[in-house]
């Protein structure tokens, strides 16, 4: 028996125009958005849990009013319920206030075994929440899984750093995150599309959980972007024409960059 | 998603809800169950699979086209096999079929919008799931409860393929001389023999079973098409209890090699030829659907899904084109503005020059105008089956047997051309096989063929829908059309402009109408043999209705978008709408030069 809960964002779509906020933060209303490519990763591993052994998935956003989106992809894949922190006290939150939002989501569905992540949204791209949210609930993390194994109430991750592999266990209660090597997502049906139209979503506001104003937003953030300016493009390269002399040019050029 | 080339979904968008309000559909029984969510999930679902596993292929699937190995099977490449899987886990297959064969009860409106991503991605391709929906179509409508479960069900599931089984080497337009035989056994089986050439999807590897539907004469039937009965014809035998059992007398006779459409195999087809004996004796084991001598008539029934389908196609291969023709222009630079005398100024974007905008424009206004018109004629579909009113029915009914024909031939003859502007914009890379829109245009070169040609679409066109039908379907699309121009003369300006255009069209179709239906009381030959013509001129009719509702469904709107709408019905006003006079003058002058032709002058 493993009930999980997880965790999805709603980003900006990758493909079109991003834009900002006054206060230099991402617009997330005004603009196209969908469910975190990489929180699918762990929608699937959650559905591959229970579907193994039994459980529920429970899929936990928070949010603006699109974010919706993402929770309801979420159950058209397969997940069995969903909850969106919706309020707008929550707009400009950094990744700590972020985190104790979700925390205190997870204390309030309670009845859960594991609370599962992708292993960075794409947009924010920080990777920080599952750590927060280990601290502040008390539990174990085991993050960046790219193969997980349960054994009763064990789980087993394997971990791929750059020079080692490690392999990780905890028991009971934990905080996993898996990265985009564990598995292959699947895609909604049609039966799973229908589906999802009964499939409970409960909207909470913080006072819901108990959170402050005060605790969360631009003004609560840790950190504050001061400006932001896209990378200038790439320039045209330097051809370097072979009259004979083309490798002594191209040694000249790299010892210039310092390169050799 | 960001800017596919694959099907603009925003376009789609926009035909669906803002113009044809197909959430209106959704209040009615048949689709209470669905909802704008169902709807857009349905749109993206299809879009992504269109993109990740369709669109991959098909460069492959052109260059390696299918055939038969040494064991006598037909190889195709793997990654078709993922893909058709990939679609068939969907469950996108039993979109529009009833909810008691397994269906989803998806408005067939967006059923084709949703579809034409994957048309547009790889058409060959899709020719499997395609054809066999159309194939379980008609068994599902006249098939018995037991040949439903037994052979409809399997496809809607998506685990099964079928084919139509109607040309024959020497009977292809004229169905009434297709001479493959059915003889009735003691047992209520049929044992078929003949031969049948052209079938698409007629073998393979990619499902355990292909259900055939065939047409065949029965003994004693009486000749032409009166005399055709059709019959269903499994690949596999079918036990009783659903199994597989042996080998059906189908045999393969060889591929066809085919200018495009590459990733369906087509086929000449042995029916009873002894390859294979079922019961120990030769003869393909077959199934009448109906009653004997009504096949035609079943077929037809099922016409005008299938052929707004085909149109659909064509449509969505213009379309792609157009995109990937824009994105080029867009990018590739060269020369200068006329006028812009100074060699050292860079060059500019080849959208920059007005020829360029010429080709582009012109194919914006035959896809987007298609897409129109293909979701309009789904429209009429869902209308004629689920319309509050058996008047409304009826009327749906009506317009939709009018505008057949025009649904199938004009995607396929003017997206066809868009397909060869889309070349043309690309100067000399659009002719190498480093660019998709060679292959795009030699798909679409089928379009005109198959499913009725060009020329059998306009006799059914002038023919059956307009003279036969004592002009009722024709009463009510000029009723349409009128209502749209009136509500155009409101908004006043370039679209009351338009309006007015298109009156002065609509008033000449009525009268070259008038004039040919006196002149083929005494002479029908003459009356049709400028059916063609008469076809054209109305298609573009017709399109040039779309594009005045489509200007007043952006009317009031701003941006790129609704701008992009006003700039293609700009262009077809000017540069198309004026050919449907000249079309209907030479209809009307009742002209004589083809029907005198001695052909030994040719
Ligand atoms: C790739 C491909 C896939 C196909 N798939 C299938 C399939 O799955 N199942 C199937 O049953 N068939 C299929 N067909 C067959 C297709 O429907 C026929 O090719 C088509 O109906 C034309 O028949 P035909 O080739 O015998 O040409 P013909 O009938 O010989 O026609 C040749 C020309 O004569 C014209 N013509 C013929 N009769 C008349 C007339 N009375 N008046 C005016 N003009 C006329 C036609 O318009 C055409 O231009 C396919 C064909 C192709 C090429």
């Amino acid at each position: 028996m493993a009930n999980i809960v997880v965790l999805v964002k709603y980003v900006p779509d990758a493909t079109g125009d991003r834009t900002f906020t006054s206060d230099n933060t991402v617009d997330r209303v005004g603009v196209d958005g969908l469910l975190s490519e990489l929180d699918e990763y762990a929608v699937e591993e959650a559905l591959k849990v229970v579907e193994a052994g039994d459980g529920e998935v429970t899929v936990l956003t928070v949010g603006p009013e699109q974010a919706a989106d993402a929770v309801r992809k979420a159950l058209q894949i397969g997940a069995h319920k969903g909850v969106h922190v919706l309020d707008d006290a929550i707009a400009g939150s950094d990744a700590a206030a972020t985190s104790l939002v979700l925390a205190k989501a997870i204390e309030k569905i309670a009845d859960y075994d594991i609370v599962m992540t992708g292993l960075a949204s794409t947009d924010g791209a920080m990777s920080v929440v599952p750590a927060m949210l280990a601290e502040r609930l008390g539990l174990p993390q085991l993050t960046f899984a790219s193969e997980l194994t349960i054994e009763g109430d064990t789980i087993r991750i394997r971990r791929d750093g750059d020079a080692a592999t490690e392999t990780i266990e905890a028991s009971g209660k934990m905080v996993v995150s898996v990265t985009d090597q564990i598995n292959e997502p699947r895609y909604p049906s049609f039966k799973g599309i229908m589906a999802a139209k009964k499939k409970p979503v409960e909207t909470w506001s913080i006072a819901d959980l108990g959170i402050e104003a005060s605790q969360v937003g631009t003004a609560a953030a840790w950190t504050k972007v001061l400006s932001f300016e896209p990378r200038p493009p790439r320039t045209a390269g330097e051809i370097v024409t072979d009259e004979g002399d083309g490798g002594t040019k191209l040694a000249e050029y790299l010892a210039s960059k310092k390169f050799v | 998603m960001g800017r596919s080339l694959t099907m603009s979904r925003r376009d789609i968008d926009f035909c669906l809800y803002e113009w044809l309000d197909v959430t209106s559909l959704l209040d009615r029984p048949r689709f209470a169950e669905h909802g704008r969510e169902t709807l857009d999930a349905v749109l993206e679902l299809s879009e992504t699979l269109a993109v990740e596993h369709f669109a991959p292929l098909n460069r492959d699937a052109d260059t390696h086209e299918p055939y038969v190995g040494d064991d006598g099977r037909v190889v195709t490449l793997p990654a078709l096999a993922k893909a058709l899987q990939a679609y068939s886990e969907s469950g996108l297959p039993s979109s529009t079929f009833d909810e008691g064969v397994g269906g989803m009860q998806l408005p067939f409106t967006v059923h084709q919008a949703a579809t034409s991503f994957f048309q547009a991605a790889s058409i060959g391709a899709f020719a499997y799931p395609f054809l066999a929906q159309g194939n379980a179509n008609l068994v599902a409508a006249h098939g018995t409860p037991e040949q439903v479960e037994t052979y409809a069900r399997p496809i809607v599931e998506g685990r099964w393929y079928g084919t139509m089984c109607l040309s024959e080497p020497q009977a292809g337009s004229s169905l009434s001389d297709i001479t493959t035989r059915a003889e009735p056994q003691d047992d209520g089986t049929w044992r078929l023999t003949g031969t049948k050439m052209w079938i698409s999807g007629g073998d393979h590897e990619l499902s355990e079973n292909i259900v055939h539907l065939v047409l065949a004469r029965t003994p004693g039937a009486p000749a032409g098409v009166k005399g055709v009965s059709l019959f269903i014809v499994p690949k596999v035998l079918v036990e009783d209890d659903g199994s597989l059992g042996g080998r059906n007398d189908v045999s393969l006779v060889g591929l066809n090699h085919k200018m495009g459409y590459r990733a369906t195999t087509n086929t000449l087809l042995n029916f009873g030829e002894g390859a294979h004996q079922p019961g120990g004796r030769a003869g393909a084991v077959g199934h009448l659907v109906g009653e004997e001598n009504r096949g035609l008539t079943y077929m037809f029934h099922m016409m005008n899904e299938a052929r707004v389908s085909v149109g659909a196609g064509a449509m969505a291969l213009g379309y792609t084109g157009f995109l990937h023709s824009l994105a080029y222009a867009e990018e590739r630079t060269q020369g200068r503005p006329v006028g812009d005398k100074d060699p050292a100024a860079p060059p500019v974007p080849l959208t920059r020059h007005a020829d360029v905008r010429r080709m582009l424009l012109a194919q914006k206004s035959y896809v987007e105008g298609g897409l129109g018109l293909i979701l309009y004629c789904a429209r009429l579909v869902d209308e004629e089956q689920t319309a509050t009113s058996d008047d409304d029915r009826r009327r749906a009914h009506a317009l939709l047997e009018l505008l057949t024909p025009i649904a199938k031939s004009w995607p396929s003859q003017w997206c066809v051309t868009a397909n060869d502007l889309a070349i043309q914009v690309l100067g000399g890379a659009g002719y190498t096989r480093d660019f998709p829109v060679e292959q795009l245009y030699r798909d679409n070169r089928l379009n005109p063929i198959h499913e009725g040609t060009h020329g059998i679409q306009a006799l059914d066109l002038l023919g059956r829908k307009v003279l036969g039908d004592g002009g009722r379907g024709l009463g009510e699309l000029l009723a349409v059309v009128r209502a749209t121009v009136a509500r155009a003369e409101e908004v006043g300006g370039e679209t009351a402009a338009h309006g007015i255009a298109l009156a002065a069209a609509v008033e000449r179709l009525e009268r070259t109408t008038q004039h040919v239906a006196a002149a083929a009381a005494d002479d029908a030959e003459l009356a049709l043999a400028n059916a063609t013509p008469y076809l054209e001129a109305t298609g573009h009719l017709v399109v040039a209705w779309v594009w005045l509702e489509q200007v007043l469904a952006a009317a009031g709107k701003e941006g790129a978008f609704y701008d992009g709408k006003r700039a293609a019905a700009r262009y077809f006003y000017a540069f198309e709408v004026p050919s449907i006079i000249t079309r209907l003058d030479l209809v009307a002058s009742l002209d004589r030069t083809t029907l005198d032709l001695d052909p030994g002058v040719l």
